[in-house]
């Protein structure tokens, strides 16, 4: 039997707004617990919640990225249940009348192809705050719980895809590009590990060929591409045997440990809450004009799609590299400072996504707390371009940079990288290595055209080992052919 | 000095006729003497009355004065108050207290007017007799073994007692216009909107308003005048520009047409209250008004509707007391779901469950349509009913209650006839207009009340109205005869 897996995506991005969606308090992470929680946020009674103009239009720019019809009337609902991180015993989201209607976004694979997901729709909501458990913060006794309320009323955007996703690796990269597609337009840090981006996943499978969908489940609250990859993968291959073992899928909420790579029921159908909702009587509906969404549409940073095109338009990368290059803004902005300040985009390109993205995936940080800044990597860069130094120093001076030891010329400079590249002390060194090694000379001329490449590497290797590598490549193949072949 | 009226004392203090101390002391000591009979203060700021008094009392020798400085007035213990219990009348919040002063407040403040205390009140405004008060019934003081109305009771009894010249109440559905009409005081529910619900702590929330409880019209558009306006903290408060509502009080009446719906005059009036009613139409002819029978059609609709979008928004707000962050919190919980449930069980009283649970099950998935979505759409027809109405005339006047005070105890058990008391007050909140209820003279030697609805952000005209009938009449000057004893020669 062959099986057809059927995604959809429920995805939680932080706004990147200096304070909350309903309240003046700050949103910046990692305060201590409870420092950033007003009397707004702790629900005192009589308080009552003010929109943040800035969520909405946040909300609106991430609508007008994706094309979708953004809803001149929006409305905020209640949805109510109890929980201690929860202090209203309601969220205030929007349910009926969301900010963002139907949208779309392309997303390219692996293979090459390219496909459009649906977007249902986007809308704003509150984030809740976190419950600690014991051993969390000190202080904490046995069996106890606590509150932070740091992080209820941050401002979220849930974006709503239709269920046109076929696999992990499409779910991923819709993911990435809904991260890229936020992070150009600045409505989000997309700080992964601060839950700037979390997911829900509906999975189902059915009979490919089928038309009717299978009965889905829903994993929640993944927090990287990688779990999500993950958890789709166990769900998928969990449904196809159960039914191939005759058996139904249950409808239920799944939670996934990234730890254990294991997943569990955490509710079914049966037992999900009524949330009740009704539109909030504290706030008005939310009403918008045309010339308030042009306004936005005119400003709109450029987005990765365009971007890319843009980057193979006019710095000749291929729609690969591009797409690497381009996706995030960071990175585009990194590279194009690097570029800018080197003026050759190939190598640019080269050093941002070869040495440079090792490292810090290497590192595990991100390019924005990169140690070595777009302005330095493009004047090492330069350094190569104007032959003072080679490619391979460059990367022993690119190593000094990243431990903070300064610019790169300041390192070649301590450290007296410079290329060699005057012909008398190049001609020197070449005599001295023929001099020393007379039978390599002997079966070099006495090799045919073929052989002799091949062996004119050891010569070289000699002069650059002699040179601690800061001969000038070029200028020693030049010399040393002239006075191999005389 | 309790037989003056606010305008009048502010003229006393401003004639150094009396200073605020010996004003706000005068008045304490009749709190402390005679509030054992009416129950009508929850919390007396004894201390910081005085100190705001002397404050007073300085800035009215420097000739630094604001609105109403150094008159002292009473509040709702809805209103939250920094520094000072805010209990809303629950054991939930018995101790609560604030850490921030609700806008009203703050304006007060800033107007240089004393507080000296906090108004029992009917549990989280959920009542129309004040008997649902986890701190007991508030005694009206026209007969005490009635009740005062509710659910701002404590005001209206504060007022009517003279323990205070003025005081400040909420409406949701009647909470002041009704007591006022039981306890034969003055009161202005303002267009909602009008006044800031930034930290009056919320029943139902499109359809709380805050407003004064006083003497007379004129008193009531003194505190107007501080309370009105927008406020940043509020999104549904209103931008529209306040007027001065001293300054048309005394405007001509004449040419004014006055509407009597016919559905306020049917059955269940009390005859005596309706003759109260009929003599005032007869005196606003007088003043020059002519009156135009007119038909709200959807009245019979308000109370079922009401008392659908009451308890669900309540249900709602009266979430966030969960026994976690703040107010009361049961003894010894085994877990989260015993936390939850024995505090709310043990905090809230029983008509506020009662709310919480319709509410509830108005909300509930399955019944949304045919309860909440439905009240909705009768909440629209009963606006429109008035909109067409005011298409043909200026105010809208009939009783403002059915009956007069009732006993205490006597619809404790039957929250239907309860619901009832309210059928001429509810529709003005559902459709969000400015009403007011004033003396009118007694049915069964009991205050009746003549309701006037205005259009919206018509108060300037509704006080207007009520003034020039207060200078033709001296129903508004009538005291219980235990109060009437009292006021010096």
């Amino acid at each position: 039997m062959e099986w057809e897996t059927v995604i959809g995506l429920e995805v939680h991005v932080q706004l990147a707004t200096q304070t909350k969606i309903f309240s003046g308090s700050s949103t910046a992470f990692g305060a201590e617990p409870n420092t950033q929680a007003n009397a707004v946020d702790l629900a005192m009674p009589g308080t009552l919640p003010v929109l943040n103009e800035q969520a909405l239009k946040n909300a609106i720019m991430f609508g007008l990225a994706i094309n979708a019809d953004i809803n001149k009337k929006s409305v905020f609902d209640r949805k109510n249940y109890f929980y201690p991180d929860l202090p209203k015993g309601y969220q205030t989201t929007q349910m009926d009348e969301p900010i963002v209607g139907a949208g779309t976004v392309e997303i390219q694979l692996k293979n090459g192809s390219h496909k459009t997901i649906r977007i249902h729709h986007a809308h704003l909501e509150e984030d809740a705050g976190k419950s600690l458990h014991e051993g969390v913060l000190s202080g904490m006794g046995h069996g106890s719980s606590g509150i932070d309320l740091n992080r209820a009323g941050t401002p979220l955007i849930e974006i709503v895809s239709e269920p046109d996703i076929r696999s992990a690796e499409e779910a991923v990269e819709f993911a990435k590009k809904l991260h890229s597609i936020v992070t150009s337009l600045g409505i989000s840090d997309g700080e992964m590990s601060q839950g700037s981006m979390r997911f829900d996943v509906n999975v189902s499978v059915r009979l490919k060929g089928e038309e009717e969908f299978g009965t889905r489940t829903e994993t929640k609250n993944l927090n990287s591409f990688k779990f999500m990859e993950e958890a789709i993968e166990l769900e998928v291959e969990r449904q196809i045997d159960i039914l191939e073992d005759g058996g139904e899928i249950i409808q239920e909420t799944r939670l996934y440990n990234g730890d254990t790579k294991t997943a569990r029921s955490m509710r079914s159908k049966e037992e999900a809450n009524d949330y009740r909702y009704f539109p909030c009587p504290d706030l008005l509906p939310v009403v918008i004009d045309d010339s308030y969404i042009e306004e936005l549409g005119n400003n709109l940073p450029e987005l990765p799609d365009a971007r890319q095109a843009r980057f193979v338009e006019s710095y000749g990368l291929s729609e690969y590299d591009a797409g690497i290059l381009g996706g995030e803004a960071t990175t585009a902005s990194f590279f194009e400072t690097v570029t800018e300040q080197c003026g050759d985009a190939k190598l640019a390109a080269n050093w941002v996504m070869g040495e440079l993205s090792a490292k810090l995936n290497n590192e595990e940080i991100g390019i924005n707390h990169c140690p070595i800044n777009a302005e330095q990597l493009g004047g090492l860069i330069s350094r190569i371009k104007d032959n003072t130094i080679s490619g391979k120093i460059a990367k022993t001076v690119f190593e000094a940079m990243w431990n903070g030891e300064g610019t790169a010329d300041e390192i070649i400079e301590a450290k007296d990288l410079k290329q060699v590249s005057d012909t008398g002390a190049l001609e020197t060194m070449v005599d001295e290595v023929i001099a020393n090694n007379t039978e390599q000379v002997e079966n070099y001329r006495n090799a045919d055209e073929g052989k002799r490449k091949k062996m004119l590497g050891f010569f070289v290797g000699q002069i650059m080992k002699a040179s601690k590598g800061q001969a000038n490549p070029g200028m020693i193949n030049q010399i040393l052919l002239k006075k191999l072949n005389d | 000095m309790h037989d003056k009226t606010l305008a009048e004392l502010s003229q006393g203090l401003a004639d150094k006729a009396f200073s605020s101390v010996e004003l706000t002391e005068h008045f304490l000591k009749r709190i402390n003497d005679l509030d054992g009979n009416y129950n009508s203060f929850i919390t007396i700021t004894e201390e910081q009355a005085v100190a705001q008094a002397k404050a007073a009392d300085e800035q009215l020798a420097k000739g630094n004065t604001q609105a109403l400085t150094g008159v002292p007035i009473a509040h709702k213990d809805i209103f939250c108050t920094e520094g000072v219990k805010t209990s809303c009348g629950s054991k939930m919040l018995d101790n609560f207290v604030p850490p921030y002063n609700a806008t009203v407040i703050e304006k007060f403040n800033a107007a240089g007017a004393i507080s000296l205390g906090k108004t029992n009140m009917d549990e989280f405004a959920m009542g129309s007799s004040n008997e649902t008060s986890f701190y007991g019934s508030v005694k009206n003081p026209w007969n005490t073994s009635c009740v005062p109305g509710g659910s701002s009771g404590g005001s209206a009894a504060a007022v009517a007692a003279r323990l205070a010249p003025a005081a400040t109440g909420t409406d949701t559905g009647g909470s002041i216009r009704q007591p006022a009409a039981l306890c034969g005081i003055t009161g202005l529910k303002p267009t909602y909107g009008r006044v800031s619900r930034y930290g009056m702590i919320a029943f139902a929330s499109s359809l709380d308003q805050g407003g004064p409880m006083t003497q007379t019209a004129e008193d009531a558009a003194l505190l107007l005048n501080v309370m009105a306006g927008f406020d940043a903290k509020d999104s549904t408060s209103s931008d529209t520009a306040v007027a001065d509502y001293i300054a048309t009080l005394n405007d001509d009446l004449s040419g004014l047409t006055i509407g009597l719906p016919k559905e306020y005059f049917g059955e269940g009036l009390d005859p005596a209250i309706e003759a109260s009613v009929q003599a005032a139409i007869k005196e606003y002819e007088q003043l020059g008004a002519s009156v135009k029978e007119i038909s709200l059609p959807n009245t019979d609709l308000a109370v079922p509707c009401y008392y659908v979008i009451a308890p669900s928004e309540a249900s709602a707000n009266l979430s966030r007391f969960d026994g976690v962050r703040y107010g009361y919190r049961c003894e010894d919980p085994k877990d989260l779901h015993d936390l939850y449930t024995r505090t709310r069980e043990e905090g809230f009283g029983e008509e506020v469950k009662r709310r919480i649970l319709v509410g509830t099950y108005a909300l509930s998935a399955g019944f949304y349509d045919a309860y909440y979505k439905k009240a909705q759409q009768i909440r629209r027809l009963i606006k429109n009913d008035f909109v067409e109405a005011f298409k043909e005339v200026d105010v809208i006047m009939g009783p403002t209650v059915p009956n007069t005070a009732f006993g205490i105890g006597e619809k404790s058990n039957d929250p239907v006839a309860m619901y009832l008391e309210d059928i001429y007050t509810i529709s003005t909140n559902l459709a969000g207009l400015p009403g007011m209820s004033i003396p009118a003279g007694f049915a069964n030697g009991k205050p009746a009340g003549l309701q006037l609805t205005g259009n919206y952000f018509a108060e300037a005209k509704l006080l207007n109205i009520a003034h020039r009938f207060q200078q033709a009449t001296d129903w508004h000057k009538q005291l219980p005869a235990t109060i009437a004893d009292q006021v010096e020669g």
